[in-house]
């Protein structure tokens, strides 16, 4: 026992001597966003949670769109329509009542909530502003773009709502304006072929309360040649021209 | 007479060698040219919302132009107009539509109580496709008017058009044209006057490029999470809601009742066999003036570009690369970009695809490994987990992509990548793990040497790399790191055979 003590010390003694080798461990991955809920003050399903009346018209309407026995299949809308009541943001007690009001389980609800990408479920700030990076618009120079919003915003980061609670900025994959890229959307509406002195002014408007007007930030109309028309350019044929004899 | 027969074809033969026989009547054919639409044949006249988009525009522009007769024909009118214009799903995979719409009405169908449905994609998510969006806001009775056509043909009793939840302004314009169109009596019951019933329901997503699969789109639509159905069976026989069901894409849908209208032979007139009709197309990237447009069929892309787009940002030759049909096809060099016709087959050939249309060019500044990384990192966001190979193969994809894009790895990488791409391909159940192995194959397949480059710089300057990104210089001296880490190994053409009996280069 005395012995064995002291050849292990021994040996102790002369590995420390070369350098620690330190225990290998994988690194925590970190989501985007969690995907399972904690309890906090702002949001706990204790918060009560109701359509207003006008949305409960609304609910009733979209519910009447899908078979009577699949109520089910209006889950997305119907979080849709708390998410925008609820000041842009999917809190618990939304999918709870969207659950009651579909008569399903609320496991389904929380399900569909987690999977897309479109329900937050964290408070967001009163613009949100989704800059498209997917490789069209990183081609027209979105990187550039997301950095001046951010650094215009006061230095946040993606993810990050400002201290004013004013602005989130989150960085998202393709909205599908890529003839008019690069763009961001904010709220519901398209901010197309941006440059940082557009992008600029749009944000400045949207912090004095203005809404400037969306669409391409250039001067085109929609997604048109920007030097001339290269088809369309003729009056649209009217009913009947052109078609077989018995359509005319 | 059998032996002086056989006498003269033996003298025949070197005479005919020389003088070669020409008849008068036959000619070479011309050779023919595509591309050049005329504004008269253009479906999408409203496609850069310049006009009204409401009823009373569609109507000036055509629209709902005597659909009762179009009903009135009946399903196999309908079906087999389609059949003759050769038109093939606008979507990405190219299926002929006719023959699609044709599987709803199988034999005995009329026994089968259940309703059936007709649901319109319209969650366009593809990276560089924004033509469905010119439809829904600009022509949305264009669609409205097909669902009704292609409904009918397919004696579909409901359409949904699923739409993706950021297009809310198309949205809006979509669901405008819905009511006015119930007001007017064109859709509901007796539809047009002729009898026939039928609705259609807009049903906005909510963000998941996913649901753009037919079977995920289902499943979104009754309210689930939007991960793919194993098939069989077709949604032709369970579907939405257990009904039968087919999906189609909103250009394919919008187009029909002009096809209709104008006759077969006209659609089937433009672009070359089976790839016949007008397609519209998205130029997006180092263009001068990106834009959609809508254009014949087999159109080169040299032609579609310089013409409708300006050229290339510093002219043709500054051109590295282009993804001709969208995120999910193989990127094609400068020299087949010259010569390749934006058609199915065409493009088939050239170890890539027509995709959606969607046309994203690249000029010589394009970091097109980042750009293809890029890609990468889109798949992994919007894999949806529900098949292992695509779930963690995206991931790992990803992860090598991005090492790539600073040279940050072992030559021999490449080819484990390549692997990995191949062991995701259809091992999966919908095609977005094909989908995300292709734009990686098409990069090592004509941009390697670039990628190589990128490797051999990052090595001479940072000494040799292990496989997975570990720089030889952090490993320990002391311990035992495993051969197959790749350190001891030199790297394939540069130094190689210099550690001994590593490295067998054939």
């Amino acid at each position: 026992m005395f012995t064995a003590g002291i050849v292990g010390r021994r040996l102790a003694h002369n590995r420390v001597t070369q350098t620690r080798r330190s225990i290998s461990r994988s690194i925590p991955r970190l989501s985007e966003a969690i995907f399972n809920h904690r309890d906090t003050p702002y949001n706990n399903p204790k918060i009560p949670f109701e359509f207003s009346a006008e949305n409960l018209k609304r609910a009733k309407e979209i519910i009447s769109r899908y078979p009577p026995q699949y109520k089910k299949a209006a889950v997305i809308p119907l979080l849709d329509l708390g998410q925008r009541q609820n000041k842009g943001w999917t809190s618990i007690s939304v999918m709870n009542y969207v659950a009651k009001v579909l008569e399903m389980p609320p496991m389904r609800v929380y399900e569909v909530a987690t999977f897309y990408t479109m329900f937050n479920r964290e408070p967001i700030g009163e613009h949100f502003v989704q800059v498209c990076t997917t490789t069209p618009c990183m081609l027209r120079g979105s990187t550039e773009i997301l950095n001046t919003v951010c650094e215009h915003l006061g230095n946040i980061k993606p993810g990050e709502t400002t201290k004013d609670g004013k602005f989130t900025v989150i960085e998202v994959e393709c909205q599908g304006a890529c003839s008019n890229a690069p763009m961001f959307a904010v709220g519901d509406d398209f901010y197309e072929d941006l440059t940082p002195e557009s992008t600029k002014k749009v944000l400045d408007a949207f912090s004095e309360g203005q809404k400037p007007k969306p669409g391409p930030q250039s001067g085109r109309h929609t997604s048109e040649n920007s030097a001339g028309l290269t088809a369309l350019t003729e009056k649209p044929y009217g009913p009947g021209q052109h078609c077989t004899e018995e359509f005319r | 007479m059998l032996k002086a027969g056989s006498s003269r074809a033996v003298i025949a033969g070197p005479i005919r060698a020389g003088l070669r026989r020409s008849f008068a009547t036959v000619q070479d054919p011309p050779v023919r040219r595509y591309g050049g639409l005329k504004d008269q044949d253009r479906i999408f006249t409203n496609a850069h919302s310049r006009h009204d988009f409401s009823l009373k525009g569609a109507k000036s522009r055509g629209d709902w132009h005597r659909t009762k007769d179009i009903i009135l024909k009946g399903d196999s009118w309908i079906i087999n107009t389609i059949k003759a214009s050769g038109l093939r799903g606008r979507g990405g995979a190219g299926f002929p539509s006719g023959l699609k719409w044709s599987f709803m009405n199988k034999p005995g169908w009329e026994k089968d109580p259940r309703p059936r449905y007709l649901v319109v994609n319209a969650d366009e998510g593809e990276p560089g496709t924004c033509k469905d969006r010119e439809i829904l806001r600009g022509d949305p009775h264009k669609l409205v008017e097909g669902c009704l056509v292609a409904g009918r043909s397919m004696n579909a009793t409901a359409a949904y058009i699923y739409i993706r939840g950021e297009f809310y302004q198309e949205a809006s314009h979509l669901q405008q044209a819905i009511d006015e169109a119930y007001k007017d009596g064109l859709i509901g019951k007796d539809a047009c006057g002729s009898g026939y019933t039928f609705d259609v329901y807009l049903h906005r997503g909510a963000g998941a490029y996913i649901c753009g699969e037919e079977t995920a789109l289902i499943e979104s639509l009754e309210g689930k999470q939007g991960k793919p159905r194993l098939k069989p069976p077709f949604p032709a026989d369970v579907g939405l809601f257990g009904c039968p069901t087919t999906v189609a894409n909103v250009e394919t849908v919008a187009v029909a009742p002009t096809i209709c209208r104008r006759g077969a032979p006209w659609f089937a007139g433009f672009g070359r066999e089976r790839n016949q009709g007008t397609k519209l197309f998205c130029i997006s990237g180092h263009v001068n003036n990106p834009c959609v447009v809508e254009e014949e069929m087999s159109i080169p892309l040299k032609e579609l570009i310089e013409k409708h787009c300006g050229g290339v940002r510093g002219g043709w030759d500054n051109l590295l690369g282009i993804i001709p049909g969208g995120s999910s096809v193989p990127v094609i060099p400068i020299k087949v970009c010259e010569e390749v016709l934006m058609d199915y087959d065409s493009l088939k050939d050239a170890q890539s695809g027509l995709g959606t249309g969607a046309v994203i060019v690249m000029d010589k500044s394009t970091d097109i490994v980042a750009a293809i990384a890029r890609f990468a990192h889109f798949y992994k966001h919007e894999s949806c987990g529900q098949c292992t190979p695509c779930r963690e193969g995206t991931t790992w994809m990803m992860n090598m992509m991005d090492r790539f894009v600073e040279g940050r790895g072992h030559r021999r990488e490449i080819d484990m990548l390549l692997e990995l791409t191949k062991q995701v391909e259809g091992r999966t159940i919908c095609a977005l793990g094909d989908a995300a192995a292709w734009p990686i194959q098409g990069l090592m397949r004509h941009f390697r040497p670039e990628v190589e480059a990128r490797i051999d710089a990052f090595r001479a300057r940072e000494g040799p790399v292990l496989f997975g990104g570990r720089l030889g210089r952090d490993v320990e001296v002391g311990l035992a790191v495993p051969d197959n880490l790749g350190g001891s190994l030199g790297e394939v053409g540069v130094g190689a055979g210099e550690e001994v009996g590593k490295v067998v280069e054939p």
